[in-house]
């Protein structure tokens, strides 16, 4: 049975997939309260790709993980469709990772007990409409290598099946945190253009965050991100070719 | 099978030595259980069998001498099905080649073949042939420790004649499992044998044509035993009759049933302890070994998997492991259990074993434990996957270590960076050290109370007869005689000191309070037989009138000093008197009640007489002395001491070294799992930190020695605590292991907590060697690119 997002989907009635109001985040470590997050709107359109550039400690990652109902904000306002997120509870947020958010991490956060395909079958069999694993690893350029053990494989194709298993499930959302963080400029290349097309193919709405400032060319929108508050927000007129970014 | 299921077999297998370690300790608690619960399911199935395919009586009863006709009126009694006369008596034998007198149970059966009850198993040779007087069947133990074979002979001093008897065949009865010569408190089958013989022989030979003096009647299904008890009472007393019992209280089957209620008692409180730590052991290594899985169930929760399913899947790992540690721990179990229950099936000659468990041991074993392993997992998982999945996946916060203060810091200062690592490790996690300090302690106790049973027997067997009994041997006659007889033992050869003693059966009652026993008379002065108060260590005198009472025969009657005993005596003339009680004593064996031997000769009416002689014996002429008791007349029974305290060790020792060997084993089994677990998730959980070090140029060993010298240390502390908890487990088995027979006395000997700790440090050492080598092969460059 189809749910109601992919309906929606369907339908295509929106074009701002997600929208943030006043988010504020604030974290207590002892006596100390860290605001992570001061006052944020943040929106998420159709197709979009976004990169949140900002250095490190700046609330991009807390941003991120807001967006994807991995935490929930202390304040302010976040709506998927028409689902309210700051105020969903725990089986709700679950729902929402479980049906929209497909999410990479910097770590790949690989289980090395899986194979390649296996890790991104651990996806699939709970989504709704996923992609048959092999093609999701095909799509990433690791056809070949599905029966990999992680410890088999190098980082950039460790990413890349991190990546395959974000994307299999065909989300509307996918969240990258520091994706080419761990790896050198040439496999992070790699791992980017699985991104971008990825986005392009399938259309699904990408957050990507980064402290590398080389990396914004290839989104649609850069937004910078310091001390817990946007900056600005820059709108690139064309994407930068993968390939021509260098770092 | 879903993908998160083949994590689960993978991780799994990655994880099996950890895996292994949990099921063998769920495996100990199991075994434990199931050994004890279907050892006692198989004794009471096999006694039960036994007695009904032998037809064992429901009644047994003795006379002096009853004619034939009073047996036609008992068996017209109501509820009696049918009735079987014989003639019992003791008699010395006099075996070739054995200096000490034996004494034999002479039992009539009839010539032509099995009597109505109480039939026999023949276990070799045949049937007594009519007409042959001088052929007997003897009991098998009896036999094999003679090494008696058909045609073999012997000697019975029977009514005053020299009777040379031939074998021609060995049986077990289950009158005679536990085969109990008079006076002894173990079965002991070199000194103590049942000889049948045809009833014609006996009749001629004790005078009794026509005429019984051993009764033993089956009741019809639902017959009111108490009420045939009195009516054969009745019918028996003008002739003599010695009060009738039921089966509950037929001397062997008491024991039996005795044995059995302990091996109840054991199989309830020791597997129960035993379970009890296995649970909590389980579920301290679980609740560690889920926490380091943090991460990959925050990743899990990202991706949308639901608390329920996330729960379900670590639910399905410990379930695992709690399955394979029932199979494991059911199937040594049941296999310990049929060797335990035909070692006892051996002890008691049973001539058929029935071991066929029910499933109820086993489903209990298997309920407590998944119960257990599922408490301690939902724990551990809720804690992991109650955090925000982001804060899951990050590594946990570095904990905060603390300067301690500064005493404290300077004995820190003392300890190199190691050891210091190590201390503060412990400091700073109190409560996980807390739980590995119980596991092992645990572990080390039930090791103390596993091998204490021999310092208890041998406490026990010191107390008693030494303690309480001074004599070397006591002779029982086959009357009562008069006490001029004493003068008789004295002067026989070797005998340094001569004392009587009467044992006269009766019924104690204070309102509805009730026991059926006997008063024990000895002489005001006595030196051999005194009354020992174990509780004080001191000998009490014999009061002048009055009872002095074992406290446990005073609680079950609810008395205490200066209150008044109802005493019905089954002898002689069945005086009924009301008693005082003027002395309480604390007992290891039995709950006597004592009193002043001619007070008690004039209560039944009788002139000074004696049943017994406690003998004072010089060792140098013991052989003099046998030779002399043989041929002595009216003797029915020589206990001697030394080998009642022989074969209370045989048979008491071998069981004990077998079953203790088994405790030691599993609690050794518990101690290993704690530890290797311990050091075991140590080191996932610092394999980072232990890498860096290394990188840092410190060797393998001195890494080892971190990650193990906490572990260590704990041990260290774990020991002393765990022999102090092994004392008050002692203690509490010996409170809950009182019985009428017995009571235990809680001794722990030095070496037994020497041996306790010597094991548990071996199952350490092997469980550290096991991890030192993991230390060893820790691929530094792998554990620090990589975030598990």
């Amino acid at each position: 049975m189809p749910s109601d997002a992919s309906v929606q989907k369907e339908t295509g009635s929106a074009s701002q997939t997600l929208v943030a109001r006043h988010l504020s985040k604030t974290y207590r470590s002892g006596d100390v309260e860290v605001h992570a997050l001061q006052g944020v709107d943040f929106e998420l359109n159709k197709n979009e790709l976004v990169v949140l550039l900002g250095p490190s400690g700046s609330g991009k990652s807390t941003l991120l993980n807001i967006i994807g109902g991995l935490d929930t904000p202390t304040s302010g306002d976040i709506r998927f469709r028409d689902h309210n997120l700051s105020s969903a509870d725990e089986a709700e947020l679950t729902r929402f990772r479980r049906e929209h958010v497909g999410f990479v991490f910097q770590f790949y956060n690989l289980i090395p007990s899986l194979t390649a395909r296996e890790n991104v079958a651990l996806v699939t069999e709970i989504a709704p409409h996923p992609l048959d694993p092999a093609e999701a690893l095909s799509l990433v350029g690791l056809g070949k290598r599905l029966d990999h053990f992680p410890a088999q494989l190098s980082g950039g194709e460790q990413q890349r099946v991190a990546i395959a298993r974000a994307i299999a499930k065909q989300p509307e959302i996918l969240l990258c945190d520091e994706p080419t963080g761990a790896l050198d400029s040439r496999t992070g290349v790699l791992v980017l253009e699985a991104i971008e097309r990825v986005n392009r193919e399938l259309g699904t709405s990408t957050a990507l965050i980064t402290h590398n400032t080389a990396i914004a060319g290839m989104a649609d929108r850069v937004v910078h991100i310091a001390d817990g508050r946007i900056e600005r927000t820059e709108r690139n007129l064309h994407r930068q070719p993968i390939h021509e970014l260098k770092w | 099978m879903t993908t998160l299921d083949r994590k689960l077999w993978r991780e799994l297998w990655h994880l099996r030595g950890q895996a292994l370690a949990v099921a063998v300790v769920i495996a100990s608690g199991v075994a434990m259980l199931v050994m004890s619960m279907s050892t006692v399911e198989a004794l009471d199935d096999t006694t039960r069998a036994y007695y009904q395919r032998n037809r064992f009586g429901d009644v047994f009863a003795f006379a002096v001498r009853a004619p034939e006709t009073v047996a036609r009126r008992i068996a017209e009694l109501p509820g009696v099905q049918s009735v079987d006369v014989r003639i019992g008596k003791y008699a010395t034998l006099d075996i070739d080649g054995l200096a000490e007198p034996v004494i034999g149970r002479l039992q009539s059966i009839p010539e032509d073949g099995q009597p109505p009850l109480n039939r026999l198993t023949l276990r070799s040779g045949r049937w007594l042939e009519p007409g042959r007087r001088d052929e007997v069947i003897i009991n098998e133990p009896f036999a094999e420790a003679h090494g008696m074979v058909e045609g073999a002979q012997f000697s019975a001093l029977i009514n005053g004649h020299y009777r040379r008897l031939t074998v021609v065949g060995t049986a077990l009865s289950p009158e005679f499992v536990y085969a109990l010569g008079p006076g002894a408190l173990m079965p002991d089958d070199k000194r103590f044998g049942i000889v049948w013989m045809s009833r014609q022989a006996l009749e001629s030979a004790y005078d009794l044509e026509g005429a019984f003096n051993d009764l033993s009647v089956s009741l019809l299904r639902g017959a009111a035993v108490d009420a045939v008890l009195r009516d054969i009472d009745t019918l028996l007393e003008p002739y003599g009759g010695f009060r009738a019992v039921a089966r509950a209280d037929q001397l062997s089957n008491w024991f039996v049933m005795n044995e059995i209620a302990q091996q109840r008692t054991m199989s309830t409180i020791l597997p129960t302890i035993f379970l009890a730590v296995a649970a909590f052991l389980t579920y301290m290594v679980l609740t560690r070994l889920i926490a380091t899985e943090r991460s990959e169930i925050g990743l899990l929760k990202a991706f949308g998997y639901t608390h329920w399913e996330i729960s379900w899947h670590y639910m399905k790992l410990v379930l695992v492991i709690a399955v394979a540690g029932i199979l494991l721990g059911s199937v040594l179990g049941a296999m310990f259990g049929l060797d335990n229950t035909r070692r006892y099936a051996d002890f008691f000659r049973f001539p058929l074993l029935i071991y066929r468990p029910s499933a109820n041991a086993f489903l209990l074993a298997a309920l407590v434990s998944v119960a257990t392993t599922v408490a301690g997992a939902v724990g551990a998982v809720r804690r992991a996957a109650s955090l925000p999945p982001a804060e899951a996946m990050r590594p946990p916060q570095p904990v905060i270590y603390r300067h301690t203060d500064s005493g404290r810091r300077q004995l820190l200062a003392l300890v190199d960076q190691p050891t210091r690592i190590a201390l503060r490790q412990i400091g700073r996690w109190p409560l996980r050290a807390f739980f590995t300090v119980a596991g092992i302690s645990m572990s080390v106790a039930l090791l103390v109370v596993g091998l204490q049973w021999s310092d208890m027997i041998d406490e026990m067997a010191e107390r008693y007869f030494f303690d309480a009994q001074r004599q070397h041997a006591m002779i029982g006659l086959s009357e009562a005689q008069a006490m001029t007889a004493l003068q008789d033992f004295k002067h026989l050869p070797g005998v340094i000191a001569a004392e009587p003693l009467r044992f006269v059966s009766a019924d104690f009652h204070v309102g509805t309070r009730r026991h059926r026993g006997a008063i024990n008379g000895v002489p005001a002065d006595t030196v051999l037989q005194p009354i020992h108060d174990e509780a004080t260590g001191h000998d009490l005198p014999v009061p002048q009138d009055g009872l002095a009472m074992a406290t446990r025969l005073a609680q079950k009657l609810d008395v205490g000093v200066g209150d008044m005993v109802w005493v019905d005596i089954q002898q002689g003339q069945r005086p009924s008197v009301q008693l005082p009680v003027t002395t309480l004593f604390e007992t290891m064996i039995a709950m006597p009640a004592v009193m002043d031997l001619q007070a008690l000769n004039r209560l039944l009416k009788e002139r000074p007489s004696l049943e017994y002689a406690n003998l004072l014996i010089d060792k140098r002429a013991e052989g003099e002395l046998f030779r002399a008791l043989k041929s002595m007349p009216g003797i029915g029974a020589v206990m001697i001491k030394q080998a009642a305290l022989d074969s209370f060790h045989d048979t008491i020792g071998e069981q004990m070294l077998i079953y203790t060997g088994i405790f030691a084993m599993f609690a050794g089994a518990l101690g290993f799992g704690v530890v290797y677990n311990s050091a075991r998730i140590a080191l996932s959980e610092r394999g980072r930190e232990l890498a860096t070090l290394r990188v840092l140029g410190f060797t393998r060993g001195e890494i080892s020695y971190i990650l193990l010298a906490e572990v260590g240390l704990l041990i260290v502390a774990a020991l002393p605590l765990g022999c102090l908890a092994g004392r008050g487990l002692t203690l509490m088995i010996a409170h809950l292991f009182d019985t009428e027979l017995f009571r235990i006395p809680a001794t722990v000997q030095p070496s037994t907590y020497g041996m306790a700790v010597l094991l548990t440090l071996l199952a350490t050492v092997t469980s550290i060697a096991l991890v030192r080598r993991r230390v060893d092969q820790l691929d530094l460059i792998r554990v620090l690119k990589t975030r598990e």
